[in-house]
């Protein structure tokens, strides 16, 4: 693989790209589909995070909640509230695929965060998926809901009329640049911040510039840790903004 | 693979000193990615099974019960409050009864008083009046005592003064001109 072409040529050698690559948690084979991969590690790991947070901490069914079942229904409380003030009173069916969203990215974000760990949110891979799922089920919806009302939404009816096949066209185009911009502004963030740091982790090795590089990482990481939910937050409004769109097309 | 990737990955290898051999973006190693897609899709469908099943009715029930329990509250508080303030009016009612007892009693009691007090004078009064009726006519009868004694003295004056002046008198004459020159 690339990573096994870096040798120890001492002084500064960087790597910040290595923290992504995705190997075989078991030997050293290649990589199919069905490997069990840091991949499958991380992610499982996220699953099992969810699982404590929503199943196990919400076990007490408490009237006055205990310190993790108040974070569990804030959370709740906020992705539910988002919903509702977003995309409206009828998109309450959609919430628990939104609220799945944004817990798998809330919590690939910060897992991702711990040293040593591996960013699943990074690569493309997975946020293509995330977004194309969004994408393709906005699309299919709104046929579905409204047939062929539905494309009301790139004919832009306030607009004249001699600009509106031009305001279709762009409003076509950046229709189905939504699935690029969604996915990559995830990942090219959480993957930038990570790289940037790892970057300042190998200035940290010159005796000199290591204390500046300690503080860089250490401002960083308070920076990632906004980013991290800050992305998430992000993916997720924009998932009930698109939600709203199929299923409201009016402009 | 690491062909495929290596002109995007052209800069990233820079950063890593290595230009000959691609280090390259394993974010475009797409080998990975039928590995990665399964494996969210995996974890996807994980997290919305144990969410849908478990968690979200569990926390929704949670949070719709709390909002019974705090309405239920607010209610109960409310009619507490209704109480609390019911007590006060028959609380406040039993005052005003009670004050307007005591002032009865008060007015009734000064009445009682009063009217000993004023049967008292009056008896003082009577007592007084028979006193000063009795003091009255030991004062006449004194008065008539020495009214009468006067004239006996006046006469028995006159009959030794008109005896002395060696002439006799008759006892009625000079009881005439004694009571005569008395009463004027």
């Amino acid at each position: 693989m690339a990573s096994e072409a870096h040798g120890e040529e001492g002084g500064l050698v960087f790597h910040p790209m290595d923290q992504f690559i995705v190997k075989p948690l078991f030997g050293d084979g290649p990589v199919h589909w069905y490997t069990i991969t840091n991949v499958t590690l991380w992610m499982g790991i996220a699953v099992l995070g969810i699982f404590l947070l929503m199943v196990v901490g919400t076990r007490g069914r408490a009237i006055v909640p205990s310190r993790i079942q108040s974070v569990a229904e804030l959370a709740y409380g906020f992705v539910y509230k988002m919903v509702e003030d977003v995309t409206g009173k009828d998109a309450v069916r959609f919430f628990p695929y939104i609220f799945t969203l944004f817990m798998f990215i809330v919590f690939a974000n910060f897992l991702g965060l711990i040293p040593m760990s591996f960013t699943t949110t990074s690569h493309f891979a997975v946020t293509a998926v995330l977004a194309l799922a969004v994408f393709i089920t906005v699309t299919v919806l709104g046929f579905v809901l409204n047939g062929t009302k539905f494309l009301g939404l790139f004919w832009v009816s306030s607009a004249p009329l001699a600009l509106r096949p031009i305001l279709a066209i762009i409003e076509l185009i950046s229709y189905f640049v939504r699935p690029v911009s969604h996915c990559i502004r995830l990942a090219g963030n959480v993957m930038a911040g990570h790289a940037v740091i790892k970057v300042f982790a190998g200035f940290a090795a010159i005796a000199v510039i290591s204390p500046v590089s300690v503080l860089a990482i250490t401002a960083m990481y308070g920076l990632e840790v906004l980013v991290a939910f800050i992305q998430a937050y992000v993916f997720t409004i924009l998932t009930c903004v698109y939600l709203k769109d199929a299923l409201h097309p009016s402009h | 693979m690491a062909t495929e990737t290596h002109d995007a990955a052209t800069d990233a290898a820079h950063t890593a000193g290595h230009a000959a051999e691609s280090a390259g973006m394993p974010q475009l190693d797409f080998s990975t990615y039928s590995n990665q897609i399964v494996w969210l899709v995996v974890a996807l469908v994980a997290i919305y099974f144990i969410l849908t099943r478990i968690a979200l009715p569990r926390v929704a029930a949670v949070l719709a019960e709390r909002q019974g329990t705090i309405t239920n509250d607010i209610a109960a508080a409310e009619e507490l409050k209704l109480k609390a303030q019911e007590a006060e009016a028959a609380y406040q009612q039993a005052l005003a009864d009670a004050r307007a007892e005591a002032a009865r009693i008060v007015a009734e009691t000064k009445a009682e008083i009063q009217a000993e007090l004023d049967a008292a004078t009056a008896r003082a009064d009577a007592e007084i009046a028979a006193k000063a009726a009795e003091s009255e006519k030991a004062i006449a009868e004194i008065r008539e005592g020495a009214m009468a004694a006067v004239k006996d003295v006046a006469q028995e004056t006159a009959a030794e003064i008109v005896s002395a002046l060696g002439m006799k008198a008759d006892a009625e004459a000079i009881s005439a001109a004694v009571a005569a020159r008395v009463k004027g």
